[in-house]
């Protein structure tokens, strides 16, 4: 019984609470990419470095308030500090609107040419993050570090195994439900929400029936702004900013989208757990969870570890490879990409 | 303007005689002046011109000859700019040694595309991977820092002495990294130790907590991370203490700095580790020379002051500053028999060796050239105790 009590302890420390955190961070930046490509219609390659400018800023900010003596009791200061990086990073988007894809909206260009001027937009902005704040590693995280650490884990269980659940963590999945619950709220109940959803669906239609374009399309843009501030902050935070992972976070984000199938919100979270899931447990070594749970005669020599852990980013790929082979609008039926 | 050109022209060569005369050596100095240890090689380079300036004024190099440093930039990790760096320093600059380059990669390609073609005597201060030491080098390849063959060694020696006969290993993942982990795995399980788990980790990422699972699943009395401080290394231990899969670690010389101090604090007690270092009174001798003109403990400006020495002190005893008469001598100025010479000594020993007579360079890092023209390595066993670094002894 103890034994299998570790055994769950250890999976949970190494496996099911990074994955979950993972898992929330990407469904929000997929959240972003799946809102654009159902209702601006392209794939977006700059919210990668959408994500790191509203970090970017919120970092700043933080910084500002630590300077201050601004604190947040136990939280981190960076949540005092993201209204401030969403509101910032709203500009950019509505900035970039403005200058760049208004003109090629007007002009009904193809939405391949939108990703290739993405992709412009993505190199921009990736330059503007790193010529304000640098390529370095920055640390913003403060406050208490632990909701509770391995150490007092084991003292107050008596397990061999320890379950250590840091406060980003937390906050990770609590703001990850919020921001989520109150997008679909958004959607479904609001008059804009639902206007968004007709324009997605049908634009002639829409417009037909007297929807403002203009105002679907900025809507789009503050909320995408948002979340993906939200998404790269709560990243940050857990783990490390540097422009560069977060230029690389944009193949999962965009794996998670495709498989939960583009254009649907729903899918993007359900992407955002399956993507994260699967590279932590096919790289995860099971040695130590099954020598707990099978008989000593039965225990395991090797790591079991299917995949090195070198080939994380590979999972991704494969999983995209198969769901557009298989499934090429995702699992909840989005559009075919 | 055609007489005008011809007139420069002409100029231009007689300039160029004129430097190229009796009483001026010119040493190439190759460091990666651009890159990702852009932070020491200031320090290096300032060691190496110390010794050159320190010859130069004490006139007794080859009856008072001069010794002119000519930087480079080896970029560290670009070997394509670093051979042709090397390159320029050869045939147009014309140097007749080089101090370098720093790190493994492209020493190894300056060496057989540049070096050895040109044959050309280098001295790297920093290039430690053990791969150099079997390098096809015509006898023109030496360094002041040990191989990490040596520090696989000593670091399996130090954990076998304190009783961890079970251990999991990260490294990072390249020429530094994976040479020092094989050497050190090798080592081990020779002396009869068990490594769990053997596992790259990839520099610059944000998380290493999939990385940290495998490696915990491994187990073991503690985690040996084979890395930079500045870089994953730090990332490893950090995800390792807050899960809890690790709270002791063994850290070789890439991961030691003050930079983990300032990082882990109290939270790596216990924890131990070994990098290049001696206790010898050249140390001393040196940091007093260098007073605050650059930083002197940064690592690897003693080696870079050892190298650059060991070269005119070469010339001195060939009487010659070719290199194809010289290299055969730089073993026999760095080892004994003879007299000891510390740093500030370079006059002296260029004395002696004028008269005949014999020295045991010992310079800033206790330099003995053992095998291949490698330095033996002087390791310092340190442990964390109250979040401080501590010297256990040197050996």
């Amino acid at each position: 019984m103890i034994d299998f009590l570790n055994a769950i302890v250890a999976l949970s420390n190494f496996v099911l609470v990074p994955a979950v955190t993972y898992g929330s961070q990407l469904a929000l930046g997929a959240l972003g990419v799946t809102l654009i490509y159902g209702i601006l219609r392209f794939s977006n390659f700059a919210h990668g470095d959408t994500m790191a400018f509203g970090t970017m800023v919120t970092i700043l900010v933080t910084w500002g308030l630590q300077a201050g003596g601004v604190s947040f009791g136990p939280l981190p200061t960076a949540l005092l500090a993201l209204p401030f990086g969403i509101m910032a990073c709203m500009a950019l988007v509505l900035v970039t609107d403005r200058l760049v894809y208004r003109f090629y909206r007007d002009q009904k260009a193809k939405p391949v040419i939108f990703v290739i001027v993405s992709i412009g937009v993505m190199f921009i902005m990736n330059g503007l993050v790193r010529f304000i704040i640098g390529p370095g590693d920055q640390r913003f995280a403060d406050g208490e570090r632990f909701i509770i650490s391995a150490r007092d884990f084991k003292e107050m269980t008596g397990l061999r195994e320890g379950l250590a659940l840091k406060t980003t963590q937390g906050i990770t999945v609590v703001t990850a439900v919020i921001v989520v619950a109150l997008l679909f709220w958004f959607l479904n109940r609001t008059r804009t929400g639902k206007s968004m959803r007709a324009y997605s669906d049908n634009e002639d239609l829409a417009l037909l029936s007297g929807i403002n374009p203009d105002r679907v399309v900025m809507v789009t843009w503050l909320i995408v702004a948002a979340l993906a501030t939200v998404a790269g902050a709560l990243y940050g935070l857990d783990k490390s900013f540097k422009p560069f992972t977060y230029f690389q976070l944009l193949l999962p984000v965009f794996a998670a989208a495709i498989v939960g199938g583009l254009g649907s919100p729903l899918g993007a979270i359900a992407g955002g757990y399956v993507i994260a899931f699967s590279e932590v447990m096919i790289t995860y070594a099971w040695k130590k969870v099954l020598t707990y749970l099978t008989p000593e005669a039965l225990e395991p020599d090797g790591l079991v570890q299917l995949l090195s852990t070198n080939y994380k980013f590979a999972v991704s790929f494969v999983i995209l490879l198969i769901v557009l082979l298989f499934r090429p609008t995702g699992l909840f039926r989005g559009k075919a990409v | 303007m055609k007489k005008l050109l011809t007139a420069t022209a002409a100029a231009a060569l007689l300039a160029g005689t004129a430097q190229a005369d009796d009483h001026e050596v010119k040493l190439g100095i190759i460091l990666g002046f651009t890159g990702p240890i852009e932070s020491l090689t200031p320090h290096m380079a300032a060691g190496a011109e110390m010794a050159m300036s320190e010859v130069t004024e004490s006139g007794k190099l080859l009856d008072g000859m001069s010794v002119m440093p000519v930087r480079a930039d080896s970029t560290c990790i670009d070997a394509g700019a670093a051979s042709a760096a090397a390159e320029r320093l050869i045939t147009s600059e014309g140097v007749k040694g080089i101090m370098g380059a720093d790190c493994s990669g492209v020493t190894g390609a300056i060496l057989s595309n540049v070096a050895v073609p040109n044959g050309v005597v280098m001295v790297s201060p920093s290039a430690t991977s053990p791969a150099l030491s079997t390098a096809e080098d015509n006898g023109l390849f030496f360094r002041t820092a040990p191989s990490d063959a040596r520090q696989g060694e000593v670091m399996a020696t130090i954990l076998m002495e304190r009783g961890m006969e079970e251990v999991a290993l990260t490294y990072t993942n390249n020429d530094y990294g994976k040479g020092l982990a094989d050497s050190f795995a090798k080592a081990y399980e020779d002396k009869g130790g068990t490594i769990t788990i053997n596992a790259a980790h990839e520099d610059g990422k944000a998380d290493y907590s999939a990385e940290v699972g495998a490696l915990a699943s491994g187990g073991g009395d503690l985690l040996v991370v084979a890395g930079y401080v500045d870089q994953g290394g730090s990332g490893i231990v950090r995800s390792a203490l807050d899960s809890g899969a690790f709270d002791t670690f063994h850290f070789p010389d890439g991961m030691i700095g003050t930079a983990l101090e300032e990082n882990f604090g109290d939270e790596i007690d216990g924890s131990t580790g070994q990098h290049p270092g001696t206790d010898s009174p050249g140390v001393a001798k040196f940091q007093e020379m260098v007073g605050d003109s650059f930083e002197a403990t940064s690592p690897f400006a003693p080696e870079s002051y050892d190298a650059a020495a060991l070269i005119m002190m070469a010339m001195q005893a060939a009487g010659s500053v070719e290199p194809g008469d010289y290299k055969d001598h730089v073993m026999d100025v760095a080892n004994a028999p003879g007299e000891k010479i510390y740093p500030g000594e370079l006059g002296k020993a260029l004395e002696i060796i004028a008269a005949g007579g014999d020295v045991d360079y010992v310079g800033a890092t206790a330099v003995e050239l053992i095998g291949p023209g490698e330095s033996a390595g002087n390791y310092r066993e340190i442990i964390f105790e109250d979040g401080k670094i501590e010297t256990v002894k040197y050996r």
